[in-house]
């Protein structure tokens, strides 16, 4: 294919259907992979792995969302029973419409989930009659009707199959727009809640809950409130109200923002219709902290800036954590040793010969030979039955390091979290970044930290570290075990000095006056500086109460537990085994930036088309590129309005000379029929991309809209 | 319920003078020698009895009537549905074809009505119709005479808030009856809501309640559902020392004493709905034990945004607040100093918050982002879906057209101590770079 002709950034081949088969995503895994003899199982490590991950997760979100939803269902429940009994008051009051307002935070992405568990878990155990909508849908009251009536009704094709023949009916009914009144789901109600009645009359004496349930209400749930028209939503309340004594009718509002959006949105005269509960849900950092909690260490700066500037969404963040695993064992041929431990020793006694080269390869393994003896150094690089002894003594050390890892990794988040000021970080994943990036204990912030821990009350203190005994007691390695007893001696201790009460309070008068009664009478004033400075010190280190020394000993101990096992994981050799590092590729993969990839595009087309003649030095353009490439590096160089003809010309002489016409024949830089439409079209598409725009200042001429290189 | 009916008489008499001449002649003879009034328009405000007053009657003197609500009616075919279904029944309605127009109905009206003449008058009353304004150019003149139109005994009663005036469209129409149903006096509502007493107390014992309960709301509320709902919720706390035996059903100092303050604070809670009827109930049972355990709606304004919706919206507010031309004043560095007094121009004297929002183009909202923003920002596409998600949230307001794609305008539609929230959680100093508080 001619090059010449093409004036797009890119090349569309079609492939021949023959050849291309249907790749499983396996084969998607390992085209393409390095290392590709074990890329098998390394995809199925990694599926796995990921298996778990999603698991753990999806378990975490029902527990995290389990509370909320069982407080709405109580509601649901409440309201649908309220509504049968008959009293005086019930009677008098103005017949409002139950509404929960749902405030689920700004991750609008993850919404979605949580309604469909909502809806689900209503259909279960309260009511049928279940309809979501979304705003989108529903741009005018007659659409929102019709597709509260198309939910509703449709749902209960699906239910039961008895009916079959009139829901046809109705659903005949439906297709003439005309029909969808609220008066039409009312005798819809009514006739399937009759039917009821006559068909469960057996069943009913066995179950007495369902006789609660004889009229289950119909949920109608607003996934995003502030999208909805306040005009539609209006009149749908408005309408409902009117049919309120006929049809058990509840809202819920899903609101992202904050509840008073309801009043913004609702006259007086409308929202007094209403009978709003709040229901606040989990705030999402909330959120993520647990699920972090719960996934293993891999590198997540990226991941969490975009979380935290960007969007706030789990269900992306997640989705992040998939590629890096997937980034991770698709580029790292010795991430077979990711996975459990027995597994990981039997994997290194399968490590062919290219694999062990590539352990030896590994910086972090370089600096481990590096410090060994020189007999050592070349045992390990020669002999490969060795090399795998060592490995495998290797994983295990990096397993114990993870084992160590967490659990003093949390010891410090509940030392440190309660802090002023919060030195390390409020949440466990600030901290857990500053362990991953660099040695904690040489951080100012640390230091810090330790300097107000110092400050802290007794009781603050033992509660503190009953906490981190609490953790300790978790894990299972001896190493924990011996810090938990020490630890737990150590309250011991404190508790003692609760038995032991009060020593006399060492004469504190005596000791400071006492100095000041030694000063030398005369003195000029630097002595007496220095004297107080002395006394200052002196009393510092004189006062120490049992109490004082005690907690001193336990953050001394505190301290050497965060040397011992806090380091980052590049200090541990192999840790490229189990450590995804480049977020570079993570960056470049979820964080999509379309205007620079684009320009990227026209400024070196040759990152795309891949032509060795569109290679360049520079940065300059060649000759021989697509047009619109030429066009755009004609047009950087105007200022902000562009003189169309003089910008033709350019062009002309350029593409000329890719043609290879003699400089100084007459028909070089000449304007042909072929290259003014080739000109007309480069400028249109760039006109397309947004670069620049028709001007009514100059008929002749096009603004520029951008600037800049970026 | 006849408690409406007799405190309104006045009204209630026109009505049925109105009314009743239909009735009058179809009893005399089979047929009617002339037809009633072709239109009538009533109007009055929120809970004035309209169509209270209006279904009684014409329940209790059976006439043949439709009520059809306005709000209701998203299209003129389910309104001509529901008026041939209450007249004629079922077959009749089916016998509209799919989006039918106002001949139509007419058509179909008058063949049904040939086959079953009138004895009596037949009504049709439209609830809200102030929304008919916004329909179809044609249906309000035709309603207003369409006695003539279906050649038939019938009669459109038209209820609404607002005055005819508003409703008479340019090229002039049938003036129909008007007929104003005023405001109930403080005297009224009390009878009227005397009537309703629980039937566990005494007659006196519930009006001395009403007494009280309109002596703190009538101030702020004149509406009857409302007050009746009031009613309703704080009954039960007014009954609570009677039930204690403390208090005699007589002394209603005591009892006065007792409430008042409850409905006090109903007033700035359940009133408003900050808090939910079925949650007052509740504070009311665990009053002693907790207050102010339940907060109101507006308490929760609170908003977590992600880092760069925060600077986008504090970008965006900016852009809306701050004349155009000031921009370089406040985001490039070496600006030299331009005082106030220079660049105030006539127009610009009065504060821009008081003016509101001004709508910016995207590019200046992008500017002022990446200028407000401490660190560099790659313009990457979750930056733009952010904004759109701001829109969403109705944080900023799309104020040009949806389909216009070339240069968006928007508007930042947050208040002033929203965004003062919000900056200081990323620590910026908003007022600095506000024009109007330089």
């Amino acid at each position: 294919m001619s090059t010449s002709s093409v004036s797009k950034g890119c090349f569309v081949f079609k492939p021949s259907a023959k050849k291309k088969k249907t790749l499983s995503l396996e084969d998607h895994f390992i085209h393409g992979c390095e290392g590709a003899d074990e890329s098998k199982t390394r995809f199925k490590l990694c599926q796995d792995l990921w298996d778990q991950i999603k698991t753990d997760n999806e378990l975490l979100q029902d527990e995290l969302n389990t509370k909320i939803l069982d407080s709405l269902l109580d509601f649901t429940r409440k309201c649908s029973s309220t509504r049968q009994h008959s009293d005086w008051a019930s009677h008098m009051r103005a017949s409002e419409i139950p509404t929960a307002a749902l405030v689920l935070g700004v991750n609008v992405p993850d919404h979605d989930m949580t309604f469909q568990s909502l809806s689900e878990l209503l259909r279960q155990s309260v009511t049928p009659h279940v309809a979501s909508v979304q705003a989108k849908e529903c741009r005018a009251l007659k659409h929102l009707i019709k597709r509260v009536l198309e939910r509703l009704l449709g749902t209960d094709v699906t239910v039961d199959d008895d009916e079959e023949e009139e829901t046809a009916q109705t659903s005949a009914l439906l297709h003439k727009s005309v029909h969808c009144s609220l008066n039409t789901l009312c005798d819809w109600y009514t006739m399937n809640t009759k039917k009821s009645y006559s068909l469960t009359p057996g069943k009913k004496r066995s179950s007495p809950v369902k006789d609660d349930l004889q009229q289950p209400p119909i949920v109608i749930i607003f996934k995003d409130l502030e999208a909805f028209n306040a005009r539609v939503l209006q009149d749908f309340i408005l309408i409902c109200s009117r049919y309120i004594e006929r049809l058990p009718l509840m809202f819920i509002f899903g609101i992202a923002t904050s509840p008073s959006t309801i009043q913004h949105m609702l006259p007086h005269s409308v929202s007094s219709l209403l009978c709003i509960e709040l229901f606040q849900s989990l705030s999402c950092t909330q959120h993520l902290a647990t699920v972090i909690d719960k996934l293993n260490g891999k590198v997540m700066q990226v991941l969490i800036s975009i979380f935290l500037y960007h969007d706030f969404s789990v269900r992306s963040f997640i989705k992040g954590v998939q590629l890096a695993l997937l980034e991770h064992f698709h580029s790292q041929p010795l991430s077979v040793l990711c996975c459990r431990k027995k597994e990981a020793l039997l994997n290194v006694m399968q490590l062919g010969h290219r694999d062990l080269e590539r352990i030896r390869q590994l910086p972090s393994f370089k600096r481990y030979i590096e410090k060994q003896e020189p007999q050592e150094q070349e045992h390990l690089l020669t002999d490969e039955t060795h090399l795998k002894e060592v490995c495998r003594r290797l994983i295990k050390d990096l397993r114990k390091y993870h084992k160590h890892y967490y659990p003093t990794l949390r010891c410090l988040h509940t030392l440190t979290s309660s802090l002023p000021r919060y030195p390390l970080g409020k949440q466990i994943r600030e901290l857990h970044l500053i362990c991953l990036e660099k040695n904690v204990w040489e951080n100012e912030e640390y230091q810090s930290a330790m300097k107000l821990l110092k400050m802290l009350a007794k009781d603050e203190l033992i509660s503190l570290l009953k906490k981190c005994a609490e953790i300790l007691q978790h894990s299972k390695s001896k190493n924990m075990k011996s810090a938990l007893l020490l630890l737990e001696a150590m309250l011991a201790k404190f508790k003692q000095l609760d038995t032991v009460v009060a020593e006399p309070p060492p004469p504190a008068e005596e000791s400071i006056t006492s100095p000041v009664k030694n000063l030398p009478k005369k003195t000029d004033l630097f002595q007496l500086q220095k004297a107080l400075l002395e006394m200052n010190e002196s009393r510092r280190s004189k006062k120490l109460s049992p109490f004082e020394v005690l907690r001193n000993e336990a953050l001394q101990f505190i301290d050497s537990l965060v040397q011992s096992h806090l380091s980052p994981p590049e200090s541990q050799t192999l840790y490229e085994v189990c450590y995804y590092s480049s977020s570079a590729t993570v960056r470049r993969h979820l964080n999509a930036a379309p205007r620079t990839s684009i320009q990227a595009a026209l400024n070196s087309p040759f990152y795309y088309l891949q032509n060795d003649r569109l290679k360049s030095e520079d940065g300059s353009v060649s000759n021989a590129a697509p047009d619109i490439c030429i066009v755009y590096k004609l047009h950087l160089e105007c200022g902000r309005l562009i003189n169309l003809f003089d910008w033709l010309e350019a062009f002309a002489t350029v593409v000329s000379g890719a043609e290879g016409n003699d400089p100084n024949s007459d028909s070089f830089g000449k304007v042909d029929d072929v290259k003014h439409a080739r000109f007309i079209r480069a400028v249109s598409e760039l006109e397309f991309l947004g670069f620049i725009k028709s001007t009514k200042q100059k008929t002749d001429h096009v603004a520029r809209i951008t600037w800049g290189g970026c | 319920m006849n408690g409406y009916v007799s405190v309104m008489r006045v009204r209630v008499f026109e009505l049925m003078m109105l009314l009743s001449a239909g009735v009058e002649e179809t009893d005399a003879q089979s047929k009617p020698h002339q037809y009633s009034y072709p239109s009538i328009f009533i109007y009055g405000h929120q809970s004035s009895g309209k169509s209270h007053v209006l279904n009684v009657l014409l329940k209790e003197l059976e006439l043949p009537h439709a009520t059809v609500s306005c709000v209701e009616c998203v299209s003129v075919a389910l309104l001509f549905e529901q008026v041939l279904l209450s007249f004629f029944g079922c077959h009749a309605a089916s016998l509209l074809p799919r989006s039918p127009s106002l001949s139509d109905f007419v058509r179909i009206y008058r063949q049904q009505s040939s086959q079953s003449p009138a004895k009596q008058t037949r009504y049709i009353v439209m609830e809200k119709a102030e929304l008919l304004r916004d329909s179809d150019a044609n249906l309000l003149p035709a309603l207003l005479r369409l006695q003539e139109l279906v050649e038939d005994n019938v009669t459109v009663i038209l209820l609404s808030e607002i005055v005819w005036d508003r409703f008479r469209p340019n090229t002039g129409c049938f003036e129909p009856l008007l007929l104003h149903f005023p405001d109930y006096s403080k005297g009224e509502l009390q009878h009227i809501l005397a009537q309703d007493r629980n039937p566990s107390y005494s007659d006196e014992f519930y009006s001395a309640y009403i007494n009280i309960l309109l002596g703190v709301f009538y101030s702020v509320c004149r509406d009857l559902r409302e007050l009746r709902h009031l009613a309703a919720l704080n009954f039960s706390k007014f009954c609570e020392p009677l039930a204690e035996g403390k208090v005699k059903e007589t002394d209603t100092h005591k009892l006065w004493r007792n409430i008042e303050p409850h409905l006090k604070k109903a007033m700035q809670t359940v009133y408003l709905r900050e808090v939910s009827s079925l949650q007052w109930e509740q504070m009311q049972q665990m009053e002693e034990k907790e207050n102010g355990a339940v907060r109101g709606l507006s308490a929760h304004t609170h908003v977590e945004l992600p880092y760069y919706s925060k600077f986008l919206l504090i970008a965006a507010y900016l852009a809306s607040f701050n004349p155009a031309r000031t921009d370089k004043r406040f985001f490039v560095k070496h600006h030299g100093k331009i005082k106030k007094t220079n660049f105030l121009k006539k127009n610009e004297k009065t504060s821009n918050h008081l003016l509101g929002p001004k709508p910016f183009p995207l590019d200046r909202l992008l500017a002022i982002f990446y200028s407000v923003v401490d660190s560099r920002v790659a313009p990457t596409a979750s930056i733009f879906s952010q904004i759109s998600s701001l829109v969403t949230l109705q944080l900023l307001t799309q104020v040009s057209h949806g389909d216009q794609i070339d240069a968006p305008k928007y508007k930042c539609a947050v208040s002033m101590d929203f965004i003062c929230g919000i900056s200081r959680t990323v620590n910026f100093e908003i007022i600095k770079y506000l024009y109007d508080f330089l």
